[in-house]
């Protein structure tokens, strides 16, 4: 077991804290809309460095546009508003020196539902690589065997590298998909409802995956599985209605949580 | 059941009545569609085909003894009294003055094929149809067989091979003529020819069809300089409009702000495609030829002026005013499949760390390709038919020089062309001879579809290619 790396204040609401050698990232009174409305209220808190984080909360309570503003996917949309800090690493990610080509390789994604890019396997792993620089050919086949197998897919697709991608089952997409941001050795690793889909082999499979890259880098999950979060996560945060209701650590949110709603929400009781 | 209301039992029969036949109906409509492009398709090769096939001759001797020979072409009522008349192609209009014959069925005391009636298809003047007496070559004569034989072995020479020699011609009626070897193109006796001979002859011709100039003001010869023209002319309209409309496309499906305005301009570009060619030709004639081309002339062609050299109508004119008129087909369709690629292709691409343009060069546009295509296709279907604007901006009756030759630069875009779809209608409606020229307007429309056709193909083809290649159905 980690040792801890947070600490309570008490005050409330509670808020879980993190020295800054531990904090990786830091968002800070966050609020987002979608032209006009409203999808994330003054959210506060900070994610710990390689640890798994997980979000958890009701279907629409903002836990995906949460994951899309930390590499801020948004800038895509026109009619998203926000307001508030997002600090990754000590950096504003909105700093007026921030390259955010650069911040969102850094913060690889993965997607709720698998998006392979129509080519073979070998070239989306490739893609990621492909804008950052021109490397060998050899080094380059390296870097996609190490990110396949980190995706644990190697083994089934290394006699098929160069089929098409969309030949592959949901699950494998899936973890494609992993290797493909993998491959561009991101620092955190932002997954939304990576198994969602999936079948109990393919999503145990991913969950191992999970475990294992904690020591490289940090991990956010979203999830709708209490489960899992309760299996993988070392912090959990719960949402609801784009607020941030509670958060602290996993084993303590799920045993004993702090407040009424997130016990029902937990245990699954309408609210 | 007791809650259901007792009048909706008949309509609910009703409706499956309908049920059993509505497949019938859209089979229907299905097979009277094929049924009138089957149709129209077999008017066109029979006609247009069987014009090469070499026709018999027949040698007819009148009531009133008069003699001439000639090829049945077809047969109606007469106007005024009962029974049938004939028309014949008898040819020699230097000769007879004449080169049609209509003849009632029941004049006719005599009709035979002879074996040596010949038939020399000569330029300038049209066809002969007689016998061939005799070949001289300076001091050298050759009749009966031998002069045949000499005709045939003569022809199969290349022209500037030929030697200066003389044809001692008969006509049916037994008027002598003579004829210089120089004014013969081809020479024919189709009673003679066997059926190995006369698919010979006939693939002959159709490829004289095919790779010659036109003869005796469109009424004769072959069509390439239109074919050349028609295709040359599409390959350049695609090559100015595809560029054009994919980024028009991209400019207002990907960058441009989903506003109002871009809905409004949406909305336009997709009228446009409804506006009557016509008045894209008259554009293209005041923009691109006067206004344009009249300026160009002014800076760089002034030495020649007051002839034109781009302030009238030309090879590029043409190409741009149809592109133009295509526009707005290749914009649309090429929106639909920029607008079809799932928005998490181009998110999973910029979380990866891909600026704009390398999400849109490396994963939209390449999924989009075979939309694009799907756009040039239709606007080569589009432009490969347009006549009406193509007289306004560039298309002639006869161009003398082909706008490709071996002259610097080459490809001469200010040249007047041909076009199949203007020599069919030049064909049909400006020769001074109608009865000769309706099966070169077959043939033509056979040709005119047959290269749409191919075009279309061609870009099919590549659509499908690109698409395999990618493993995806996009
Ligand atoms: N592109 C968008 N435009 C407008 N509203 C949006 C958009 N995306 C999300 N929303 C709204 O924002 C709110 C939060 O959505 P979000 O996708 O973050 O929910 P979520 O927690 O991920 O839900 P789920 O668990 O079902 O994925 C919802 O009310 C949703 O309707
Ligand atoms: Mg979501």
């Amino acid at each position: 077991m980690l040792a801890p790396l947070h600490s309570v204040n008490t005050s409330q609401p509670p808020v879980t804290h993190f020295p800054p050698e531990h904090c990786c990232l830091s968002i800070d009174h966050l609020s987002l809309a979608y032209a006009g409305k409203e999808a994330l209220r003054d959210l506060t808190l900070s994610i710990p460095r390689h640890r798994v984080t997980a979000f958890i909360g009701p279907s629409g309570c903002g836990k995906s546009t949460l994951l899309r503003a930390i590499n801020r996917l948004h800038d895509l949309n026109e009619a998203v508003s926000h307001s508030g800090q997002i600090v990754l690493e000590g950096q504003d990610i909105h700093g007026p020196q921030v390259n955010v080509t650069e911040l969102r390789r850094r913060v690889g994604m993965v997607f709720q539902t698998p998006n392979p890019f129509p080519m073979s396997i070998y070239e989306n792993v490739a893609f990621g690589l492909r804008l950052q620089q021109r490397l060998p050919k050899r080094k380059r086949d390296d870097i996609i065997e190490w990110a396949l197998t980190s995706a644990a897919l190697w083994d089934e697709v290394k006699d098929r590298l160069h089929r098409s991608a969309w030949q592959l089952s949901g699950g494998q997409q899936q973890r494609l998909v992993i290797a493909r941001t993998l491959a561009v050795k991101p620092d955190v690793l932002l997954l939304d409802e990576p198994a969602s889909a999936l079948d109990p082999i393919s999503t145990l499979k991913i969950e191992e995956l999970i475990r294992n890259l904690k020591s490289e880098l940090t991990l956010v999950l979203v999830t709708h599985n209490m489960q899992q979060a309760a299996r993988v996560s070392d912090y959990t945060a719960f949402l609801h209605q784009g607020e941030l209701i509670e958060y602290g650590p996993t084993d303590q949110l799920f045993t004993n949580p702090r407040l009424q709603r997130t016990e029902n929400y937990i245990t699954g009781r309408v609210t | 059941m007791t809650g259901v209301p007792a009048d909706t039992a008949p309509s609910r029969r009703r409706l499956h009545w309908l049920d059993g036949l509505w497949p019938w109906l859209c089979a229907a409509s299905v097979a009277l569609s094929l049924l009138m492009l089957g149709a129209l398709l077999t008017l066109l090769l029979v006609r247009g085909l069987g014009h090469f096939w070499p026709a018999t001759l027949e040698e007819v001797t009148l009531r009133s003894g008069e003699t001439f020979a000639g090829q049945a072409v077809r047969e109606v009522a007469l106007p005024q009294q009962p029974g049938d008349e004939r028309l014949y192609f008898t040819g020699n209009r230097d000769i007879e003055s004449v080169r049609w014959r209509w003849v009632a069925i029941d004049d006719i005391a005599m009709q035979a094929q002879p074996m040596d009636l010949i038939r020399l298809e000569r330029s300038p003047w049209d066809d002969f149809i007689g016998r061939l007496v005799a070949i001289e070559q300076h001091d050298q004569r050759w009749e009966g067989d031998a002069a045949w034989q000499q005709l045939t072995s003569l022809l199969a020479l290349p022209v500037s091979q030929r030697p200066d020699s003389q044809l001692l011609l008969i006509t049916a009626s037994g008027q002598a003529v003579q004829q210089p070897l120089a004014n013969v193109v081809s020479a024919q006796a189709p009673n003679a020819m066997t059926w190995r001979q006369k698919t010979l002859a006939w693939s002959q011709s159709v490829w004289r069809f095919l790779s010659e100039g036109p003869r005796a003001a469109n009424t004769g010869g072959g069509v390439w300089p239109a074919i050349f023209g028609t295709v040359l002319m599409v390959i350049l309209m695609s090559v100015i409009v595809t560029p054009f409309g994919v980024l028009a496309a991209i400019y207002l499906n990907e960058i441009a702000h989903q506003g109002r305005l871009t809905r409004f301009v949406r909305i336009g570009v997709r009228n446009l495609a409804g506006v009557p060619s016509i008045v894209y030709g008259v554009f293209g004639l005041g923009v691109f030829v006067y206004g344009i081309g009249g300026s160009l002339d002014e800076w760089f062609f002034s030495e020649t002026l007051p002839s034109p050299t781009f302030g009238t109508g030309g090879l590029l004119w043409a190409s741009l005013t149809l592109a133009l008129l295509t526009l707005p087909v290749v914009i649309v369709a090429t929106e639909e499949g920029l607008a079809r690629i799932p928005e998490a292709q181009r998110e999973g691409a910029v979380a990866l760390g891909a600026t704009r343009l390398e999400m849109l060069t490396r994963i939209v546009l390449p999924m989009a390709a075979p939309a694009m295509l799907t756009g040039m296709i239709l606007a080569i279907a589009r432009a490969a038919g347009e006549v009406a604007p193509l007289m306004l901006v560039g298309v002639a009756k006869l161009a003398p020089q082909m706008p490709v030759d071996g002259e610097f630069p080459y490809l001469h875009l200010e040249r007047k062309f041909m076009h199949l779809g203007y020599h069919l209608f030049d064909t049909a409606f400006h020769g001074d001879d109608v009865q000769a020229a309706i099966p070169l307007v077959y043939a033509t429309a056979l040709l005119l579809v047959l290269i749409v056709l191919v075009l279309n193909l061609t870009a099919i083809f590549l659509r499908h290619y690109l698409r395999r290649q990618r493993g995806s159905e996009c």
